[in-house]
């Protein structure tokens, strides 16, 4: 028997990949032979721990130590200094500016970098995303243990009683909604994954696919037996190439080892789990596109009232979680309610994975609890804006609200953003300095909606290219003020009578530009001039996509 | 077989193998869609064709399903596909220069395949590898963090 005395772990994400993650595993094992280490260092693949900047990592435990960003032809040095001879190798090691809090899972050590609180990033990066039995060594499948022996409803009741809520931008009850299916008619019934992320701007959920699988299928077990299922399906969207390869072959161990099929973990419970791939097309994260495109249609909204939880897939009472929500519920189930509550603020419980993007200086994930302000995010976690001052944030992907540096110390929870009247949405932080225009963003944004929108009802059809033709006049010089009136009139009809989430939410960068910054809009229009100058008001030859 | 037969002469045989193996389900199509374009470079109008009998659906209904989503693609188009992220989060990043230098470079719109069949230019929504904005995809691999300057050489990858 070998005594494994070391643990290499390369960063496997697509970005890593593309910059040679697999010739720098190749080198390792190579290398490894060459000083007759490979019965005492194990190498495994991981997924990046959110940073990109210092892609691709090599991970070396026990000493914790980060090298990156590294290439092939640095390992044999670091194979005979750090692993040969047990000294680290300084000048390869990861600057601590460019990791964020991205280390906080290792124990928290004079000069690192801010500590997260990460419950559903918990084992992104610290275990081979394609081992069972890695994410078994970190208590996977014990929340399903649990579960199993407690009666579906008290399952329910932890979720209630935990508080979480919806982390895919509405922020619904997740409990209630177990609850609803639970006590809809018929013995057939399904639960569903959504994993079509494709808000602008937003790869968590990527991330937890890649990094995690075994952990949604866990979350999903346990939903399917509070709510009385035996078959879900995750619905992973077509571009998402690398996780959908993980779940495919996530699935495959946990049917191996038995948590899926019949009478699992001994109990009277049986599951089975589908993977379906999206096809490109963002309203299918909406549910009921999602459902109908899982039965092979096209993928356009349903007409609501009857909802999902009612009669949803094949017209079966279905539950459809995101991947985050999921994520959180075996940490939920192996700690307790009580234990959720220690996170985030009384009305949201728990933590939030953002992205942060834009003009700042760290881009990347990071899980922080609930209630944290924009203004933390930005000065700790992103370490700061990198040229110019903060202008305004647009969370959520396209449908999120436009957030100005004035509100910027607004608590980010469900609760005290409604009341500020902004949205939460998907976790994207779209960070802008004031270098940016917002009739320019904007005019981006509304581009989306009129490429996205599927075309079933006319406010949306009709209402996204008008607001897109409008926003490109202004940009040309040719605004009108009455423009200005118009896009507030289409942007409250889009709200008020569109069939679904996509229309609802399409007028709200137009309609947060004209709340927080009509004067730039005007100046535009007034004065013929883009104040920042990136405008480029003059006519542009048209493109016809 | 190579591709060029199996999706011509071949496509009967071809589309009856792969509903075979899928199954012939309703909410198999868009697997099966999915199959067709990956292995003929686009869904032609013949494989509709054969896809209609083979599932007894409509080839109007298997058409619009076929043109809803993105990744479906309908027409025949140029050897590599080069897609341009249009998102916000790339826009910041640079991604508005990135897109003139590639228009200018291609000397095409987006939608259009070049003259020599080398190249189609397309459009596209968030690809969910923001952290590395700007982005431009050309087949299945990903340019992340791209400058102007850089593209005539990622383009010299694919002949």
């Amino acid at each position: 028997m070998s005594i494994i005395r070391s643990l290499v772990l390369i960063s496997h994400d697509p970005e890593s990949k593309l910059l040679g993650s697999e010739a720098i595993f190749a080198a390792f094992i190579e290398q490894l032979h060459h000083y007759d280490l490979q019965d005492e260092v194990s190498v495994s693949y991981a997924t990046d721990i959110g940073q990109s900047a210092a892609s691709p990592l090599v991970i070396i435990y026990p000493e914790a130590v980060i090298y990156g960003p590294i290439k092939p032809e640095d390992v044999p040095l670091i194979v005979e200094e750090h692993l040969y001879k047990g000294r680290i190798v300084e000048e390869k090691r990861a600057p601590t500016k460019g990791l964020s809090g991205k280390v906080a899972w290792l124990p928290v050590r004079k000069g690192s970098n801010p500590a997260e609180n990460r419950i559903v990033l918990r084992n992104i990066g610290v275990i081979d995303p394609e081992s069972i039995e890695d994410s078994l060594n970190q208590n996977g499948y014990e929340g399903l243990a649990i579960a199993l022996t407690m009666s579906p409803e008290d399952v329910i009741k932890v979720i209630s009683a935990s508080g979480l809520r919806g982390r895919g931008g509405a922020g619904f009850p997740t409990g209630m909604k177990w609850g609803f299916v639970r006590k809809a008619a018929g013995a057939k019934k399904y639960v569903i994954c959504n994993a079509d992320e494709s808000e602008p701007g937003t790869f968590k959920d990527r991330m937890i696919l890649e990094g995690d699988p075994q952990s949604i299928i866990e979350a999903m077990l346990i939903a399917g037996y509070a709510i009385g299922a035996s078959e879900g399906y995750i619905y992973i969207r077509g571009e998402y190439q690398l996780a959908i390869e993980r779940i495919t072959k996530a699935i495959q161990q946990a049917q191996k080892i038995g948590f899926l099929g019949e009478g699992i973990l001994g109990s009277s419970f049986n599951f089975t789990l589908h993977l379906h791939s999206g096809a490109g097309a963002y309203v299918c994260g909406e549910e009921t596109a999602l459902l109908e495109s899982i039965e092979g249609k096209r993928g356009e909204p349903r007409t609501r009232p009857p909802y999902p939880t009612t009669q949803g897939l094949f017209q079966k009472p279905t539950l459809i979680n995101n991947v985050e929500t999921l994520a959180n519920v075996p940490a939920i189930l192996r700690n307790g309610a009580a234990w959720y509550h220690g996170f985030g603020t009384e009305s949201s419980p728990g933590t939030k994975v953002y992205t942060m993007l834009g003009n700042v200086n760290v881009t990347g994930l990071v899980e922080v609890p609930m209630g944290i302000t924009l203004r933390e995010v930005v000065s700790i976690y992103a370490r700061g804006m990198k040229k110019a001052p903060l202008k305004f944030a647009q969370t959520g992907g396209s449908s999120g609200s436009i957030i100005p540096a004035s509100l910027q110390d607004t608590p980010m929870d469900f609760d005290s953003y409604r009341t500020a009247g902004l949205s939460l949405g998907s976790g994207a932080l779209l960070i802008c300095d004031d270098e940016n225009c917002i009739v320019d963003i904007v005019k981006v944004l509304t581009n989306f909606f009129r490429v996205e929108c599927c075309g079933k009802c006319a406010p949306c059809r009709v209402g996204t290219q008008r607001m897109y033709t409008t926003m490109t006049r202004i940009t040309e010089g040719k605004g009108k003020m009455g423009d200005l009136e118009e896009l507030e009139l289409i942007s409250d009809t889009l709200t008020n009578i569109s069939n679904c989430g996509l229309g609802e939410t399409a007028g709200t960068p137009v309609r947060d530009m004209l709340k927080h910054f009509r004067a730039e809009v005007e100046a535009h229009i007034k004065l013929g001039i883009c104040p920042t100058g990136i405008c480029p008001m003059v006519a542009e030859v048209p493109e016809f996509v | 077989m190579p591709a060029e037969t199996r999706c011509e002469s071949g496509i009967k045989e071809m589309v009856e193998g792969i509903v075979a193996e899928t199954g012939s389900a309703r909410s198999d199509l868009i697997p099966i869609l999915l199959r067709i374009s990956t292995e003929c470079s686009y869904i032609s109008e013949e494989a509709i064709r054969q896809l209609s009998s083979c599932l007894r659906l409509p080839e109007s209904e298997i058409f619009a399903v076929a043109t809803f989503y993105h990744m479906l693609l309908t027409q025949a188009h140029g050897r590599h596909i080069v897609q341009f992220c249009e998102s916000a989060p790339c826009h910041v990043a640079g991604g508005r220069e990135i897109f003139q230098a590639l228009k200018d470079l291609l000397g095409l719109k987006p939608g259009e395949t070049s003259q020599d069949d080398r190249w189609t230019l397309f459009t596209t929504s968030c690809l969910g590898v923001c952290g590395i904005g700007p982005v431009v995809m050309v087949d299945t691999d990903i340019y992340g963090h791209v400058l102007p300057e850089q593209l005539p050489a990622i383009l010299e990858n694919y002949r």
